[in-house]
C-alpha cells in the first residue's frame, strides 16, 4: 500500500514537472517554427524556381536588381540606357506574348518547337527581355539568363514596396507594413491614453463606491468582447462616419483603424493605470493634504508621478495589443500595402497582411515564407514591448488584465 | 487661478471624459444588441445558413465553436493547471522557474495571429493534421495556456502560507499538500481562470483562420479531423466576404450579439461561481 502510494506520488510529481517544461518550451517552439519557416525566404532570389528571366547575349548590362526587373515589366523603365546598357528601347516578352509573334495554334505545340521559337526570339532581338518556364529552356540557349540577386534580411526590412504577386520577380519589402502598423497603433494610443487616464483618475478619486462597483465589471466585460465584434462595429459605424465626415470615396483608412484600436485599448489602459494610481501609499497622500494641497494638486503632483511607471506600462501593453490586433484592423483600414502618407489613406498592418494574404497564396511558395518573416518581425516587436514592461514593473504588481 | 477653481475645472473635465468614454463603450454593446435582438430567434440558433447565408441560422458555427472550446480547454486546462502548480509549489526558486515565468508572460503578450501561423506550421503541415478541429484546438490551447497557468499560480500563492506549513508539518508530501490543502482553497480563482479562457477561446478569430475555420460547411463534424465553421470567423465572412455584405448584415448583427452574450454569460458565471464557492472557502 505504501509502495503504491509512493509510486503514484512520484508519477504525479513527474507529470507536473513535465507540464511545467511543456509550457516553458512552447514559446521556444513558436520561435523555432516562425523563424525556420521564414528563413526559406532569405539568401535566395525572390523568384519562383520554375521561372527563368533572360536577355539577348549581345546585351551587356549587369544583372539588375529585383526592383529594376519589376520596373522593366511595369514599363516604368523603357530604355536599356537606364540600366547602363546601350540606348535602345526595351522589348518585353512574356510567354503569353508568344501569340503576338506566332499564330495562336503554334503556341500549344510540343515543347521542342516552343524551345526553338524562344531561342529564335532571343537571337533575333538584341533589346529583348523575357521570362518563361524553366522547362522550356532551349538546349543551346541563344540568350543570357539573368541572375536575380538574393534577398537579404535588411533588404526585406528596408524595402519600400510590398508586391508579393508581381511577375516575374516578387517584391518583398516590409517597410510599408511596418510603418503602417506603427502608424495606426501609435495614433490609437495617443487617443486612448489621455482618455483612459482620465477615467482611471475618475474611478480612483472622484467616483463613489457604487459607481465603481458597476464600472469595473463593465470594463472587464468590454475587454473580453472579441476583436471581431469590435471590427464589425467599426465596419458598420466608424467607417461610414469617417467617409461622410471627410467626404472620402471610402471610409476605410488609418484613422478608422486608430479610433477602433483606441476603443479596444481603453479597457486595458483604464484597469492597469487605475491599479497603479490606487497603489499610491496613503501616507504620501496624507502628507500632501497636510501641506495644504488640494485633491487635484495631490493627484497631479503626488499620485500621477508615483504611478507613472504603471501608467507607462499600461500604455505599452495597450500598444502591444494594438500592434498585434488582427481582425478588427483588417476590417477597417482598407488594406493598401503602400507607404502611409496620411491618416485618411488606407494602410495595411502586418497582422492584417498575414491574415488577408495567407489564404490567397499557394502553400510552400515564397509568399507564405514572406508572411512568416512578417510574423517574425511582429513577434520581435511585441516581445520587446512586453519584456520592457516586465523589466519596468516590480514582480508583485504584475499585469492584471491580459 | 485659485487651486479650488482649478480642481473644480479638472474634476468636471474628468467627469465629462469618463462619461464620454463610458457612453462610447456602452453604445457599442447597445447598438449591436439593438440591431441583433430582432434576429436572435430560435430558428437563427438552430437553423442552417440558407440562400447564400442571407437567411436561416448559424447552427453549424455554434456547434463548431463549442467543439473548439471543449477541445482546446480539454488540452489546456490539465496542462496549464499542472504547470501552475509546478511553478508555484514544486519548482525551486531558480533560473528554470524564472525562465518558465518569463516564457508564459511572453506567451500571454504574443499576438493571436502568431499562434495562427505557428499552428499552421506545426499542427496543420508538420504533423499533418490538416485543417481540423484537432489542429484548431491545439492552437487555441497554447493561446489560453498562460491565462490558466497564471490564474493557478496566483491563486495558489494567495493561499495563507500557514496552511501549507501546517500540512507539511503533518508529514504530507508536496502533492498531498497541493491536492488536499491548497487546491480546495484556490478553487474559486482557478475556476474563474478557466471561465475566462472559455470566453477568450469562443471569440478568437486569427488563430483559427488557417487551422480549422471553414467558410461554409453546413454539416456536423464527424471526427476531430473535420473542418468546422466557427462563430467569430462566420461573423468575419458575413460582414466582409459574403456574396452580398448588405444582405447578410442582419445575420451578422445576430452573430455579433451572440458572441457578446457568450462573453457576458461567462463573466456572470465567474461572479456567481466566486460568490457560491467563497461561502465554503473562506480561510484565506
Amino acid at each position: 500500500m505504501k509502495k503504491l502510494f509512493n509510486i503514484s506520488n512520484t508519477l504525479i510529481t513527474l507529470l507536473i514537472k513535465l507540464c511545467g517544461l511543456i509550457s516553458g518550451i512552447s514559446v521556444l517552439l513558436i520561435i523555432i517554427f516562425l523563424f525556420s519557416e521564414a528563413s526559406g525566404l532569405f539568401n535566395k532570389p525572390s523568384i519562383d524556381q520554375e521561372t527563368v528571366i533572360a536577355i539577348s547575349k549581345k546585351n551587356t548590362i549587369n544583372d539588375p536588381e529585383a526592383i529594376q526587373i519589376k520596373q522593366i515589366f511595369n514599363r516604368e523603365i523603357r530604355n536599356w540606357s537606364a540600366l547602363g546598357g546601350k540606348p535602345d528601347s526595351i522589348l518585353l516578352f512574356r510567354l503569353d506574348d508568344l501569340i503576338l509573334y506566332y499564330p495562336a495554334d503554334a503556341v500549344t505545340e510540343v515543347p521542342d518547337t516552343m524551345r526553338a521559337r524562344i531561342n529564335r526570339l532571343f537571337a533575333q532581338h538584341d533589346n529583348l527581355i523575357g521570362y518563361f518556364p524553366a522547362s522550356l529552356m532551349p538546349h543551346e540557349f541563344s540568350g543570357r539568363v539573368l541572375r536575380i540577386p538574393n534577398l537579404n534580411v535588411m533588404d526585406f526590412i528596408r524595402g519600400r514596396e510590398w508586391i508579393p504577386d508581381a511577375r516575374p520577380v516578387n517584391i518583398y519589402g516590409a517597410l510599408p507594413l511596418i510603418t503602417g502598423t506603427l502608424w495606426v497603433s501609435l495614433l490609437a494610443i495617443l487617443i486612448a491614453l489621455p482618455l483612459g487616464l482620465a477615467v482611471a483618475i475618475y474611478m480612483v478619486e472622484i467616483a463613489g463606491r457604487n459607481i465603481n462597483r458597476i464600472l469595473r465589471p463593465a470594463i472587464t466585460l468590454l475587454s473580453g468582447i472579441p476583436s471581431i465584434v469590435y471590427g464589425f462595429f467599426g465596419l458598420v459605424v466608424i467607417v461610414p462616419f469617417i467617409q461622410d465626415q471627410f467626404g472620402l470615396p471610402a471610409g476605410e483608412s488609418a484613422l478608422a483603424g486608430a479610433i477602433l484600436l483606441a476603443i479596444m485599448a481603453l479597457p486595458t489602459i483604464i484597469s492597469i493605470s487605475e491599479q497603479a494610481i490606487r497603489n499610491t501609499p496613503q501616507s504620501m497622500k496624507e502628507a500632501s493634504y497636510a501641506l495644504g494641497a488640494s485633491k487635484w494638486q495631490t493627484i497631479h503632483k503626488v499620485m500621477i508621478p508615483f504611478a507613472s511607471r504603471g501608467i507607462i506600462a499600461s500604455a505599452l501593453l495597450g500598444l502591444a495589443r494594438a500592434i498585434g490586433e488582427t481582425m478588427a484592423v483588417l476590417m477597417v483600414t482598407g488594406n493598401a500595402a503602400v507607404m502611409p502618407s496620411g491618416f485618411l489613406e488606407p494602410v495595411r498592418t502586418i497582422p492584417a497582411a498575414i491574415a488577408a494574404e495567407m489564404g490567397e497564396s499557394t502553400q510552400d511558395g515564397l509568399h507564405v515564407k514572406a508572411l512568416f518573416a512578417l510574423g517574425c518581425i511582429l513577434f520581435v516587436i511585441t516581445l520587446l514591448i512586453n519584456l520592457s514592461v516586465e523589466y519596468m514593473q516590480p514582480r508583485t504588481k504584475k499585469r492584471m488584465m491580459l | 487661478m485659485s487651486k479650488k477653481l482649478m480642481q473644480a475645472v479638472m474634476f468636471t473635465l474628468f467627469r465629462l471624459l469618463s462619461l464620454m468614454v463610458v457612453c462610447i463603450l456602452f453604445s457599442i454593446v447597445g447598438f449591436i444588441a439593438y440591431r441583433g435582438l430582432a434576429v436572435l430567434r430560435p430558428q437563427f440558433i438552430t437553423g442552417l445558413p440558407e440562400n447564400g447565408m442571407t437567411e436561416g441560422g448559424i447552427f453549424p458555427a455554434i456547434v463548431g465553436t463549442l467543439c473548439l472550446m471543449t477541445g482546446s480547454l480539454l488540452i489546456a486546462f490539465p496542462v496549464g493547471l499542472l504547470s501552475g502548480i509546478y511553478v508555484s509549489e514544486f519548482a525551486p526558486d531558480n533560473r528554470l522557474k524564472r525562465f518558465i515565468q518569463i516564457m508564459t508572460n511572453s506567451l500571454a503578450g504574443t499576438p493571436s495571429i502568431i499562434f495562427g501561423l505557428f499552428g499552421m506550421a506545426l499542427f496543420v503541415n508538420q504533423l499533418g493534421f490538416g485543417d481540423s478541429i484537432l489542429a484548431g484546438s491545439l492552437t487555441l490551447a497554447i493561446l489560453v495556456l498562460p491565462v490558466i497557468i497564471r490564474s493557478t499560480e496566483e491563486s495558489l500563492n494567495a493561499v495563507n502560507p500557514a496552511i501549507r506549513q501546517a500540512s507539511y508539518a503533518l508529514g504530507a508530501t508536496r502533492w498531498q499538500t497541493v491536492y488536499r490543502a491548497l487546491l480546495p482553497l484556490a478553487l474559486p480563482d482557478i475556476l474563474s481562470g478557466l471561465l475566462v479562457s472559455f470566453s477568450r477561446v469562443s471569440g478568437e478569430t486569427a488563430p483559427i483562420l488557417f487551422t480549422v475555420a471553414a467558410y461554409y460547411l453546413p454539416r456536423m463534424p464527424s471526427s476531430v479531423y473535420d473542418q468546422v465553421m466557427a462563430l467569430p470567423y462566420h461573423l468575419y465572412v458575413l460582414s466582409t466576404s459574403g456574396t452580398d455584405p448588405e444582405a447578410t448584415r442582419s445575420m451578422a448583427y445576430g452573430t455579433a450579439l451572440l458572441l457578446i452574450l457568450i462573453v457576458l454569460f461567462f463573466n456572470v458565471l465567474t461572479v456567481l461561481v466566486r460568490r457560491l464557492l467563497s461561502k465554503y472557502v473562506n480561510i484565506k
